[in-house]
């Protein structure tokens, strides 16, 4: 496997493409008892659209979902209770565009690495087990419309896009789910969890090299086909400029969101991550003049935050939380960011926050989870999670201005929100 | 206990925990009373008000812009109900020495500010600032109305209310809206006054840093702190079970359920009581999981907590309204069969790994020692995470029969939709 020392952060990775078509990293963490295994495809919530056998087939939305709930299934049993035999911690998880299966254990590592390797690429499920799934997962989607950070989240995305498929529910709703049969997931299966469609990232105490054997041994020996997705062509234009829904809440909540450019595929991508976190820090961070006005105005409280997030195809900053007077607060990030893109900002301010958003990005390296969550998305993206050092270097306060120039404008802008629902 | 405990001043102690691992440094200053309803709300408050500006940076704008020029160092304010003891403070976070471009060194700033915090808090006419007092208050409020919003968490709560009503256990780490209103400046300003002289603090480090450096920064940051006779805390009163089980029923327009159960344990017997809850609820592979979820495909969850320190078990669930009978009686069928010892070999196999794996994993993770090492603390307990893990090696089957044989319904709390809804 090859190496690289990446002599600022600390940190050494493995790195190897298979044959197959497979990439593997490698994060050795010396001293942690700990070791985890995180085994993800290219294939997500968004991916209802896309070409097989030349055919472009449309899935029910929330299929990558309920393939990863039945991936479990074996047919000797269950492959979770084989490896919390073990000791291991395993989990899975669908999103926009990857579903990912994992699990961390303390010892037995490599027999948990073959059960993780083995489960997920070989599919068994048959139509009753597929259809025992529905209640299971038609109770999951009952959860989340109850959680009200969910369903802000999801208007959202609604009213930021008009094609790009980000705006559907990633788990489907009861209705969609109901379409979805074993030979629909065995054909999502088939398309989607080749090798060269996936990325095993380990990270802890291990031998690199066993890693890279024992995938070569378990996994099938040829990759797989492209396969092309459709995920519409997006207009610069929002879907709709703001919309409302009343649930069972304490008090109002928003969100504040714009649709930004996405970055092109490399560096790009990494470079843009970065802009985006300084930019939203600046604008609306704990020690940004907005924040310290507001919340010693009583506008915002410590439930606000914001973010600045990327999807296939898809860029958005956004920011929010309780408060009593919603529309002011998302009137007042605008005319901040026209206010910083007019005046500029006091260079030591962009100096510290630059900083603080520096020291956040070490911070999360001790975190094996997002470890091989940046690597899968840096794999996927063309780029190198680890070299935000480097990145931080090339980007100054005028790059951050002109971020905020082009993307937090009025027209970009939606406006989301939640309100109590009245007593009858 | 884990790492290394020494007494700094009159009931001040530090925990020293050295790690090269990491690539941050972990400080934390921890006050613990005695949990009580008339005090909840105020002690809740105390952290957020201070956390909103010292003697030499009395406003958050100038606390943030000190932070983020150490890096993003973080002070979070904390509140946490560990057994019947109130434990607040703050806990703070740095990237260690050794990641900083410059090379600077980190801990002394970031103790003294710490110190700062909790010793010498901005005032004004001898009192709190009247406009952070105010705010935090309304804040506080807010936060404690907004538990509705999480129904799971909201539910989860609502059962332990109602089952440890009139005990401490019951009273919730915020304390309650109708608490929070009555609190007044100048009455909080004493209260903290006296819990800087009489309150138990520890101190918390876990990081590269030698354990002289430590305890020199953090004798510095602390040097102010009066100290007078500190008040013990008390032992964790035993949960009276009624005769009977009660259920409680309330409505609100959700589209889930959330059946709650509250099991009281007879039991003294921890290991065994730990690895009974593991088998019953306690994982994904526990009874619960597998036959309420897998089995029957009645919910996407249904776990059960064990509460050692009080020494009872809970069962949260989420389920169709309609449903509320089967998983009932599924949920008391499962805890039956772990009385009975109706398991398959790999289930106690797979419980006693799914606890060892956690003990071994826990030193991975600096959060998660501080919270032991404070919840060891608090409750008296002194067993080092190995001893943990010998005696979950070394519970048989027989006694985890016998301390699950104790464990006896208590509380239902149902949660279900509005008729109007439906």
């Amino acid at each position: 496997m090859k190496q690289n020392f990446y002599q600022r952060i600390g940190e050494l990775v493995h790195q190897e493409t298979l044959p197959n078509g497979l990439e593997i990293r490698v994060v050795p963490k010396p001293g942690y008892a700990k070791k985890y295994a995180f085994f993800a495809t290219r294939y997500g919530g968004m991916d209802t659209r896309f070409q097989h056998d030349g055919q472009w087939l449309d899935t029910p939305a929330g299929i990558a979902h309920y393939l990863e709930h039945k991936m479990f299934d074996t047919e000797e049993g269950n492959a979770l209770q084989e490896l919390a035999k073990n000791g291991a911690e395993p989990n899975a998880f669908t999103s926009n565009a990857i579903t990912a299966y994992y699990f961390d254990s303390t010892s037995k590592f490599e027999e948990n690495l073959e059960i993780l390797l083995k489960f997920v690429s070989i599919p068994y499920f048959t139509d009753e087990s597929v259809a025992k799934e529905q209640g299971i997962i038609g109770q999951e989607i009952r959860m989340i419309e109850d959680n009200p950070d969910w369903q802000i989240y999801h208007q959202m995305l609604k009213a930021l896009y008009q094609q790009n498929p980000a705006k559907t529910s990633i788990a489907g709703t009861i209705e969609s789910i109901s379409h979805i049969t074993a030979g629909t997931l065995y054909d999502c299966h088939k398309a989607f969890y080749t090798p060269s469609n996936m990325i095993l990232t380990v990270v802890g105490d291990v031998e690199p090299a066993a890693v890279s054997e024992l995938a070569q041994r378990v996994l099938p020996r040829s990759g797989g086909p492209v396969i092309a997705r459709d995920y519409g062509q997006e207009p610069e234009a929002v879907a709709e400029r703001e919309n409302q829904i009343a649930m069972e809440v304490s008090s109002p909540q928003f969100l504040s969101a714009f649709k930004c450019r996405p970055p092109e595929r490399g560096e790009d991508t990494l470079r843009t991550m970065i802009l985006g976190d300084i930019a939203c820090d600046l604008l609306l961070g704990e020690s940004s003049p907005l924040y310290q006005r507001l919340y010693s105005q009583g506008l915002i409280n410590g439930t606000f935050g914001g973010a600045f997030e990327l999807l296939p195809g898809a860029a958005y900053l956004y920011a929010g939380g309780d408060s009593k007077e919603t529309r002011t607060v998302a009137e007042e990030i605008l005319k901040e960011a026209g206010r910083l893109v007019r005046e500029g900002a006091d260079e030591s301010f962009y100096q510290r926050v630059r900083r603080a958003s520096y020291g956040f990005n070490i911070r999360a390296l001790n975190s094996f989870e997002n470890i091989a969550a940046s690597m899968t998305d840096g794999h996927f993206n063309g780029y190198d999670p680890f070299r935000f050092p480097e990145v931080f270097d090339s980007i100054n306060l005028d790059d951050v201005l002109d971020f905020l120039r082009k993307n937090i404008t009025e027209d970009r802008s939606v406006f989301c929100e939640i309100v109590p629902k009245e007593e009858t | 206990m884990e790492g290394i405990r020494t007494r700094l001043a009159e009931e001040v102690y530090l925990t020293y925990l050295p790690a090269r691992k990491f690539k941050t440094s972990v400080l934390s200053a921890q006050f613990l009373v005695p949990l009580r309803e008339e005090t909840a709300s105020g002690f809740a408050l105390l952290p957020p008000v201070l956390r909103r500006g010292t003697v030499t940076c009395p406003n958050m704008g100038l606390l943030s812009a000190k932070l983020d020029r150490l890096y993003g160092a973080r002070i979070e304010s904390v509140v946490r109900k560990i057994g019947e003891t109130h434990c607040l403070g703050f806990v703070a976070s740095m990237i260690d020495d050794s990641f900083t471009p410059g090379g600077e060194r980190l801990l002394e700033d970031v103790a003294g500010l710490l110190g700062e915090l909790v010793c010498d808090p901005a005032t004004e006419r001898g009192r709190f600032v009247t406009n952070y007092f105010e705010s935090e208050r309304t804040n506080l409020t807010d936060a404690i109305r907004s538990l509705i919003n999480d129904k799971r968490a909201y539910a989860d709560r609502r059962l332990l209310q109602e089952m440890c009503a009139g005990e401490p256990y019951g009273v919730s780490r915020l304390g309650e809206q109708a608490g929070v209103e009555k609190l007044q400046a100048g009455k909080l300003y004493t209260a903290y006054q006296k819990l800087l002289s009489t309150a138990r603090l520890e101190l918390f480090y876990s990081g590269s840093a030698s354990q002289g450096r430590v305890e020199q920064a953090m004798r510095a940051a602390f040097s102010s702190l009066p100290r007078e006779k500190v008040e013990p805390l008390l032992p964790v009163t035993r949960h009276a079970a009624p005769d009977a089980p009660r259920t409680i029923t309330e409505s609100l327009d959700v589209t889930q359920g959330k059946l709650g159960m509250g099991f009281t344990c007879k039991s003294r017997d921890w290991p065994a009581l730990l690895l009974g809850n593991t088998l019953f609820g306690g994982s994904s592979n526990s009874k619960l999981f597998l036959n309420v979820r897998e089995k029957l495909s009645l919910c996407y969850y249904a776990s059960s907590t064990f509460h050692r320190s009080k020494g009872l078990i809970t069962v949260s669930s989420g389920i169709e309204f309609e449903n509320y009978q089967k998983a009932y009686d599924e949920i008391m069928a499962q805890l039956q069969a772990v009385q009975n010892g109706n398991l398959e070999d790999w289930e106690l196999e797979a419980a006693r790994s799914t606890l060892l794996n956690a003990y071994a994993s826990m030193q991975d993770s600096q959060g998660r020692m501080e919270n032991f090492c404070i919840g060891s603390i608090a409750t008296g307990q002194n067993d080092s995470l190995e001893d943990l893990a010998q005696q979950v090696r070394e519970t048989p089957l027989e006694r985890i029969q016998e301390a699950m044989g104790s464990v006896a319904l208590d509380t239902v709390y149902f949660l279900r939709g509005k008729e109007d809804a439906e």
